[in-house]
């Protein structure tokens, strides 16, 4: 047993690659989805029938869907409407425009339960739009949605992996290959386990330092 | 794609739904029983439980379920795919069933526990006759959410070799030469599944919030 370890050690570079590309693409991800979930969020409480229809259906739609179908869709389906991602693209626009509808509902519900009064006095003080959006209304949001936004973007670590399936290299691919090419199951894929609890953990760390930011904001 | 096309999808889904009916089972009780040890703070056991439901819910489906399908043969547990899908599910869903479990137990008001003790209730009379009907009623809308999370992650399951909805999909695309339809009917089959458990947990939420602004 201590044997394997030695040989999931002497593969390190591989491992730490798929790390690497595990944490990018779910960084690249999240980011992408919260900047498009915020820009969805305000059709979610729009007072006009279409864009509210519109967004809740592409909302409920992504919710309603296993995301590895979603990902079958994009990058077996798709060239044959024409449209060709190889799998890092196809990934991506997976792990984003499904992330954007959780995105967008987790900022909507956040939205919500926010008190009127500081957006009221934005607008007594010429905010409108675009501008009283970006300044007024969303940095307290993501304040208080932090910590839901967190567990979403362990989500998205965690949704990662299914990639594995289309081939891109990313943590579980790159246990798959060790555990492939010397036969040490265990030890290669309780290393992968480690290292996305690892990953989990830092991104919990992270939420409760913004969750301190937060607390001296108020 | 043909009618037997289809028709082989769907039976695809006869497995999804086994494996998916098994797990969301035999994931309830567990998931009690790990709240339950925490909750209790039973030496050892809870720190154990503790850590175990922390390392699974940051493991993703598919490592676990690689890791279990060819790990457990090279220690000598013998296990075939179906037996892994499974096993993988059940720890997984128990471990998010343990945390929505665990949070109603740590809201449940202390007084009536007490109340049943003066009445001179048993542990067991306490834990069946008022503890669990009203946790379990708390616990519903998390524990639907867990259920549609479950039923989400199944296609991942082909990837050992399961005959499910999404295998039967691929095997369709890859003799048709025409891989979106069969997707799209796989689709069509998990929405509205999904979609009937999304609306359910709203509805039980509304329910609760509307009996919680009624007390």
């Amino acid at each position: 047993m201590i044997r394997d370890f030695g040989v999931v050690w002497s593969e390190r570079g591989l491992l730490l690659e798929g790390l690497e590309n595990t944490a990018i693409i779910a960084v690249v991800s999240a980011v992408l989805a919260l900047a498009f979930g915020a820009v969805l969020t305000p059709a979610l409480r729009s007072r006009h029938r279409l864009p509210l229809w519109l967004a809740r259906t592409f909302v409920d739609g992504m919710r309603c869907m296993p995301f590895l179908l979603l990902v079958y869709v994009i990058y077996y389906g798709l060239p044959s409407l024409g449209l060709r991602l190889d799998n890092w693209g196809s990934g991506l626009a997976a792990l984003v425009l499904y992330n954007t509808a959780y995105m967008a509902e987790i900022l909507r519900g956040a939205w919500e339960a926010q008190a009127p009064e500081p957006a009221e006095a934005g607008v007594a003080f010429g905010f409108h739009g675009l501008g009283l959006f970006r300044r007024i209304v969303l940095p307290p949001l993501v304040l208080a949605a932090g910590p839901v936004i967190g567990n979403q973007m362990i989500q998205i670590i965690k949704d990662s992996a299914f990639l594995t399936t289309i081939a891109l290299s990313e943590l579980t691919h790159a246990a798959s290959s060790i555990q492939s090419r010397h036969y040490v199951p265990f030890a290669a894929f309780i290393t992968a386990v480690f290292l996305y609890w690892g990953l989990c953990l830092l991104v919990e760390a992270g939420v409760s330092a913004l969750g301190r930011v937060a607390e001296v904001r108020r | 794609m043909t009618a037997s096309d289809a028709l082989s999808i769907l039976k695809g889904a006869g497995a999804t739904l086994t494996l998916s009916v098994l797990g969301i089972l035999l994931g309830l009780p567990i998931g009690l029983a790990l709240a339950i040890a925490r909750w209790a703070q039973v030496p050892l056991l809870g720190r154990i439980v503790a850590l175990y439901v922390s390392l699974l819910r940051a493991t993703p489906l598919v490592t676990l379920l690689l890791l279990l399908f060819f790990a457990l043969p090279n220690v000598g547990v013998p296990i075939g795919p179906y037996s892994a899908a499974l096993l993988a599910l059940v720890m997984n869903t128990s471990a998010f069933n343990c945390e929505v479990w665990r949070a109603s137990l740590l809201a449940f008001p202390k007084d009536q526990y007490e109340a049943a003790q003066s009445v001179g209730m048993g542990a067991a009379l306490r834990f069946r006759r008022i503890l669990l009907p009203q946790i379990a009623r708390a616990s519903l809308p998390g524990l639907v959410n867990e259920m549609s999370m479950l039923i989400k992650v199944t296609p991942v399951l082909a990837v050992v070799g399961v005959v499910d909805i999404t295998r039967a999909a691929q095997r369709v695309g890859a003799e048709t030469y025409e891989p979106l339809p069969p997707y799209l009917v796989a689709l069509a089959i998990y929405v509205p599944i999904v979609f009937a458990l999304l609306m359910l947990q709203r509805w039980l939420e509304r329910r609760q919030s509307k009996a919680e602004l009624a007390s």
